[in-house]
C-alpha cells in the first residue's frame, strides 16, 4: 500500500502518530503525479516548492507538539478558481493567464491556518462553466476510473486528482452541480454546503447568488474534516450566514434509523441510464434495510429547474466576467486601435465559446425590454422551487436522488451539442436555486466499472445530518476502497 | 413664438460625496488629492473574487439625508449593478440602488420671487463612485486613477417642479447648504464632491404636456448651472421654432464656448441591464436605527433662519448670513447667550468679526477667544469702557493673540477717559487756544463745534468718552 491510499484522516492519524512526516506525504503525492498525472491531467499548476515549505513547517509544529488542525499536514489540491498569493489562477482560462493574485482567498487562508500544504491548482471548466472539464481553455481533465472519459465539470480536475490519489482531497465550487457531479463520476465524496456556509471571498465568481465551495474526498469521514475548517462565518463576504458550524464529524456514525428519506417522483422520470436507476434503487433499498422510512415526496418546479438556471447563472455571468476588460490585469489585446477595440479583441480572444456562450445568453436575459420576461420570471420560478423543498422538508430529513442521470460519458461525446450537456445538471442544479445542502457519495458501479453516485439533499446548514446519512451507506458497502484502474 | 411663449421644465439629479473616512464597499481611505491609485485595495480595483461589504455609515448618512428631506425611510431597500464598460469602472459595473432606493418622496423648500416654493424629491439612492480617466497623460497613454472608486456618494433626484435656471439655481444652494449642515457632504463644487446633472426641456405656456428632455452632464458651479440651464433653453426653444424636434440626449457644458454640446443621444445609449447585486443582501433599516437618527437631526438652515429672525429679532439679510454656515450660526448663539443686544452682536458679527475672518483666512473653529469674552468686549463698549473704535482694535488682538478684552485694554492703555475733571481741563485749554473760533460758534456759526470735538479728542489721544467731550463742550461754548 503507497502513502497516498491512505484517507485523509490515516493519514493525519499517522502523521500524529509521527511514524509519518508531512514531508514525506507530500512528497508522495508529487511522484503521484509525476507518475499518473500525465494521463489524467488534473493539474494546470502545481507548486512544489510552496507545499513542500508548507510541509516542512507542519513537521516542525508536530515536532513541538503544537499541530494547528486535525488535519495539519495533510496535502490538500485546489481548483483553480480559488485565489492563491503568488501562485497564478485562472479559472481555466486564457484571459487570466499568467495572472498572479496579490491575496488569498478566505478559504485558501482558512487551510493555509490550519497547516496544510496545497500541491497545486487543478484544472476546471473555463469560468466553472462546464460540465465536462472540456470548456477548461487549457486541456481536459480525465476520468481515472476510464481515462476516455470526463471526470464531469466544472470540478472535474479536482475529482480526478482525488480519485488518482494525487491529493488527499480537494476543494471545489458547486454553482449548479460541479462538486457532486464529478465526485458522482469518480468515486469519490462532493459536499456542496448551504449557501453562506463557506465564504465566497477570493472565489472566482461565475454565478454569486448560486456559487458555494465545498469538500471533495475520498471518504465522508474526510469530507466531515475538510468542511470543519472551512465552514466559518466571514466578515469579507456579506452573503456569508453568520451560523456557527456544528462539529460535523461528531454524529457521523449515528445511522438512518428513524430517520425519513424522501424520494421525489420528479426525479426518477425517463431517460436515466438503467443502470444508474438500478444502482440507485438498489441504494434506496439499502437505507430501508438499514431502519430509515422512504417517503415519497413531489417537488413540482422541478421541471423548471434547468431552464431557470440557464437564465439566472448566464445573467449574473455576464456582469461577473465584465471585468475581464484587458485593462488592469490578465490578458489584453495589444494591438488593438482604440478602446472598443481593445476590449472587443481581449473578449474575443480570452474567452471560450461556452462563456461567450452564456455571456450572450447573460446579456440577453438582462436586457431592456426581455428582463421582465425572463430574469424577473426566472426569479419567481426560482421562489416556487424553494418553496417546494420547503414543504417536502416538512415531511421528511433529506432526499435522495441519482447525483447524475448518466454515468461518466465519454470525452467529445457532448461538447458539441450545449443542450444535452446542461442536462447533466439536471438533478443538481435545483438544489443550488434553493441555496440547500446537497452530496454526492458513491453508490455503485456499472458493468463497465464507472462510479455511480447518490445525491443527498437537506435543510439548510443541515450539513451534519447529510454527512451522517451518506456515512451510513458507505459503511455497508466501501465502494471508496476500489481503486481507479490506474497503472502508476 | 419668443422664449416668454415657453414654459422650461427642469429637474436636477444631486451628486454628493459622502464625509465617511473609507469608501463604501471596502476599507479604502476617500481622501483627496493622493498619489494615484494610492487609495486602493483588491476591493475597488475589481480584482477576481473581490466582495462588496458595505459600509454602515453611508447608510447612516442616506438615513439622516432621506430624514431632513421629509422623505420616507425604506425598511428594505435593494442594491442592484448598472453594466457598463468603461475603463474607471474597474468591475464592469456599478454597484449603486436602482428600482427600490432607500429614500423616497421628499420635500426641500426654496425661496422663489413670488415666494417660497416646494421641490419634491423623487428619491434618494446610494452608490459608488467610479474612478477617472486622465487622457493623453504620458506620451499620448490614457491612464487610470481608481483612488475615487467605491468613494460613497448619495444621489437625491427631484421631481421636474423647477421652472427657471434661477430656481435650479436656488435648489441646488439649498441642498447644499442642508447637506452640509447634516455633516454628510462638504459642498465642495471644485473638488466634484458636490455636482448635478440637469433634465430640461420646454413646452408651450399653458401646455400640461411636457416636452422631450435633454440631460446636462456634471456641471459643477451655481453658475454654469445657470448658464447651461438658460442656454439649453434658449436652444430648445430655437429647435422647436425652426420646425425641429427636439431628441433626448446626453448634453455637456461647454465652459469655454458658453454652449452644451451632444455627447450621445438615446439611440446608442447604453442599456445598462440593472439587476439585483447578488453579492449584497437586501438592505434592511431598523425602526430603531431611524428614530435615532431622526433624534440627532440637527436644525436645518431654513428653520434656523426663522428663528433667528423670531427669536432674536434680526433682520432677514443678517439671519440668512449668520445662519448660512452652521459653525458661525452655533458661534453667533453661544455669544448671544452672554450677550443681550442680538443686533448689535450681529453688527460685530458681519462686520469685525467676518472681515478679520476672511482676512486672515481662519475657519470659525481656530478662534481663539470664547464667545464670552467677546460679550465682555461689546458690554465695555456699551459701559463706555472703551470706545467703539478702540473696541475694534482689541477684537483684532484677541482675534491674533486670545487674550482676554480686559488685559489687552489695561495693557494698551485704551480704556476711555471719563473723568469728567481731566476732560473740562483739556476743554477749557482748546477754547483757551482757539478764541477765534469760539467767536465764530457763538456768532452762530455752529458748524464748527466738530472741530472741537476733534481738537479735544486728538489732545486726549482717542480715548476721550465722547459722549462728555460733547456734553463739556456744549455746555462751555454755549456758557
Ligand atoms: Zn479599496
Amino acid at each position: 500500500m503507497q502513502l497516498t491510499d491512505l484517507t485523509m484522516l490515516e493519514l493525519a492519524a499517522k502523521l500524529a502518530g509521527r511514524t509519518v512526516s508531512s514531508e514525506e506525504a507530500t512528497r508522495a503525492c508529487l511522484e503521484r503525479i509525476r507518475q499518473v498525472d500525465p494521463k489524467v491531467r488534473a493539474f494546470l499548476r502545481v507548486d512544489e516548492e510552496g507545499a513542500l515549505a508548507a510541509a516542512r513547517a507542519s513537521d516542525a509544529r508536530r515536532k513541538a507538539g503544537s499541530p494547528a488542525s486535525a488535519l495539519d499536514g495533510v496535502p490538500l489540491g485546489l481548483k483553480d478558481i480559488f485565489l492563491t498569493e503568488g501562485v497564478e489562477t485562472t479559472a481555466g482560462s486564457r484571459i487570466l493567464e499568467g495572472f498572479v493574485p496579490p491575496y488569498d482567498a478566505t478559504v485558501v487562508r482558512l487551510l493555509k491556518e490550519a497547516g496544510l500544504p496545497l500541491v497545486g491548482k487543478l484544472n476546471m471548466d473555463e469560468f466553472a462553466m462546464g460540465s465536462s472539464n472540456e470548456s477548461s481553455a487549457y486541456f481536459p481533465s480525465h476520468n481515472p476510473y476510464d481515462l476516455s472519459r470526463t471526470p464531469g465539470g466544472s470540478s472535474g480536475g479536482s475529482a480526478a486528482a482525488v480519485a488518482a490519489r494525487e491529493v488527499f482531497g480537494a476543494l471545489g465550487t458547486d454553482t449548479g452541480g460541479s462538486i457532486r457531479q464529478p465526485a458522482a463520476f469518480t468515486n469519490t465524496v462532493g459536499l456542496k454546503p448551504t449557501y453562506g456556509r463557506v465564504s465566497r471571498y477570493g472565489v472566482i465568481a461565475y454565478a454569486s447568488s448560486l456559487d458555494q465551495p465545498g469538500p471533495m474526498a475520498r471518504t465522508v469521514a474526510d469530507t466531515a474534516a475538510l468542511l470543519q475548517l472551512i465552514a466559518r462565518h466571514d466578515a469579507q463576504d456579506a452573503t456569508s450566514a453568520a451560523v456557527e458550524a456544528p462539529d460535523y464529524s461528531a454524529d457521523l456514525e449515528g445511522g438512518v434509523r428513524g430517520l425519513k428519506l424522501g424520494v421525489p417522483r420528479e426525479y426518477f422520470t425517463e431517460g436515466m441510464d438503467p443502470e444508474v436507476e438500478a444502482s440507485i434503487r438498489e441504494t434506496l433499498r439499502e437505507y430501508e434495510r438499514l431502519g430509515a422510512t422512504l417517503v415519497d415526496v413531489s417537488l413540482p418546479h422541478t421541471k423548471y429547474a434547468l431552464a431557470t438556471y440557464y437564465l439566472l447563472a448566464p445573467a449574473e455571468a455576464s456582469s461577473n466576467l465584465a471585468r475581464y476588460d484587458g485593462i488592469r490585469y490578465g490578458q489584453r489585446a495589444k494591438d488593438a486601435r482604440g478602446l472598443k477595440e481593445l476590449y472587443a479583441l481581449t473578449r474575443e480572444r480570452g474567452f471560450g465559446p461556452e462563456v461567450k456562450r452564456r455571456i450572450m445568453l447573460g446579456t440577453y436575459a438582462l436586457s431592456a425590454g426581455y428582463y421582465d420576461a425572463y430574469y424577473l420570471r426566472a426569479q419567481k420560478v426560482r421562489t416556487l422551487i424553494r418553496e417546494d423543498f420547503t414543504k417536502a422538508f416538512q415531511q421528511v430529513d433529506a432526499v435522495l436522488s441519482p447525483t447524475s442521470p448518466v454515468p461518466a460519458f465519454k470525452l467529445g461525446e457532448k461538447v458539441d451539442d450545449p443542450l444535452s450537456m446542461y442536462l447533466m445538471d439536471v438533478f443538481t442544479l435545483p438544489c443550488n436555486l434553493a441555496g440547500l445542502p446537497g452530496l454526492s457519495v458513491p453508490c455503485g458501479f456499472t458493468k463497465a466499472g464507472l462510479p455511480v453516485g447518490l445525491q443527498v439533499l437537506g435543510r439548510p446548514f443541515d450539513e451534519a445530518r447529510l454527512l451522517r446519512i451518506a456515512r451510513a451507506f458507505e459503511r455497508e458497502h466501501d465502494f471508496f476502497l476500489r481503486p481507479a484502474p490506474l497503472q502508476g | 413664438m419668443p422664449v416668454s411663449d415657453f414654459q422650461p421644465v427642469i429637474g436636477l439629479e444631486v451628486h454628493a460625496q459622502l464625509i465617511t473616512q473609507s469608501k463604501i464597499f471596502c476599507g479604502c481611505s476617500t481622501a483627496f488629492g493622493a498619489e494615484p491609485n494610492r487609495n486602493t485595495c483588491p476591493v475597488c480595483l475589481g480584482m477576481p473574487g473581490v466582495l462588496p461589504v458595505l459600509n454602515q455609515r453611508v447608510v447612516e448618512f442616506a438615513v439622516r439625508t432621506g430624514l431632513a428631506l421629509e422623505c420616507t425611510v425604506k425598511k428594505t431597500s435593494v442594491w442592484s449593478r448598472k453594466n457598463y464598460f468603461y475603463p474607471d469602472l474597474p468591475k464592469g459595473y456599478q454597484i449603486t440602488q436602482y428600482d427600490l432606493p432607500i429614500c423616497e418622496h421628499g420635500r426641500l423648500v426654496i425661496d422663489t420671487p413670488q415666494g417660497e416654493k416646494v421641490i419634491r424629491v423623487l428619491r434618494i439612492h446610494m452608490e459608488e463612485d467610479a474612478g477617472k480617466n486622465v487622457h493623453d497623460a504620458g506620451g499620448g497613454q490614457s491612464l487610470v486613477d481608481l483612488n475615487r472608486a467605491g468613494v460613497p456618494l448619495l444621489e437625491i433626484v427631484s421631481e421636474p417642479d423647477l421652472r427657471d435656471a434661477d430656481e435650479a439655481v436656488e435648489y441646488l444652494k439649498a441642498m447644499r447648504d442642508v447637506l452640509v449642515y447634516l455633516g454628510v457632504n462638504d459642498g465642495n463644487l471644485e473638488e466634484g464632491s458636490f455636482r448635478c446633472d440637469a433634465n430640461v426641456s420646454v413646452m408651450p405656456k399653458g401646455s400640461s404636456t411636457y416636452g422631450q428632455r435633454c440631460e446636462l452632464k456634471n456641471l459643477n458651479s451655481f453658475r454654469f448651472l445657470k448658464q447651461a440651464v438658460e442656454y439649453e433653453i434658449s436652444r430648445q426653444v430655437d429647435v422647436i421654432e425652426s420646425g425641429g424636434k427636439v431628441i433626448q440626449e446626453t448634453r455637456l457644458w461647454d465652459v469655454n464656448q458658453g454652449v452644451t454640446r451632444s455627447m450621445r443621444s438615446k439611440e446608442e445609449a447604453h442599456d445598462y441591464r440593472y439587476f439585483p447585486e447578488p453579492d449584497l443582501p437586501p438592505l434592511h433599516v431598523s425602526d430603531a436605527a431611524i428614530d435615532a437618527a431622526a433624534k440627532a437631526l440637527p436644525e436645518l438652515p431654513r428653520a434656523k433662519l426663522q428663528r433667528f429672525t423670531s427669536q432674536y429679532g434680526l433682520p432677514a439679510y443678517d439671519a440668512r448670513i449668520l445662519t448660512a454656515e452652521r459653525p458661525l450660526a452655533d458661534y453667533f448663539e453661544a455669544c448671544a447667550a452672554h450677550y443681550a443686544d442680538a443686533k448689535k452682536l450681529s453688527n460685530w458679527f458681519l462686520g469685525e468679526l467676518m472681515r478679520l475672518l476672511k482676512e486672515e483666512g481662519t475657519p470659525l473653529s481656530a478662534l481663539r477667544f470664547t464667545p464670552a469674552q467677546l460679550a465682555e468686549l461689546l458690554g465695555a463698549v456699551d459701559k463706555g469702557t472703551v470706545s467703539a473704535n478702540a473696541g475694534k482694535d482689541v477684537l483684532g488682538e484677541m482675534f491674533r493673540t486670545g487674550k482676554a478684552p480686559s488685559d489687552i485694554i489695561a495693557e494698551k492703555g485704551l480704556a476711555q477717559v471719563s473723568d469728567t475733571g481731566a476732560i473740562e481741563a483739556v476743554v477749557d485749554d482748546i477754547l483757551a487756544k482757539n478764541a477765534g473760533e469760539v467767536e465764530k460758534y457763538r456768532a452762530g456759526k455752529t458748524q464748527v463745534f466738530g472741530f472741537f470735538v476733534g481738537q479735544v479728542m486728538r489732545a486726549m489721544k482717542g480715548k476721550g468718552n465722547p459722549t462728555l467731550v460733547n456734553e463739556l463742550l456744549k455746555k462751555k461754548l454755549g456758557g
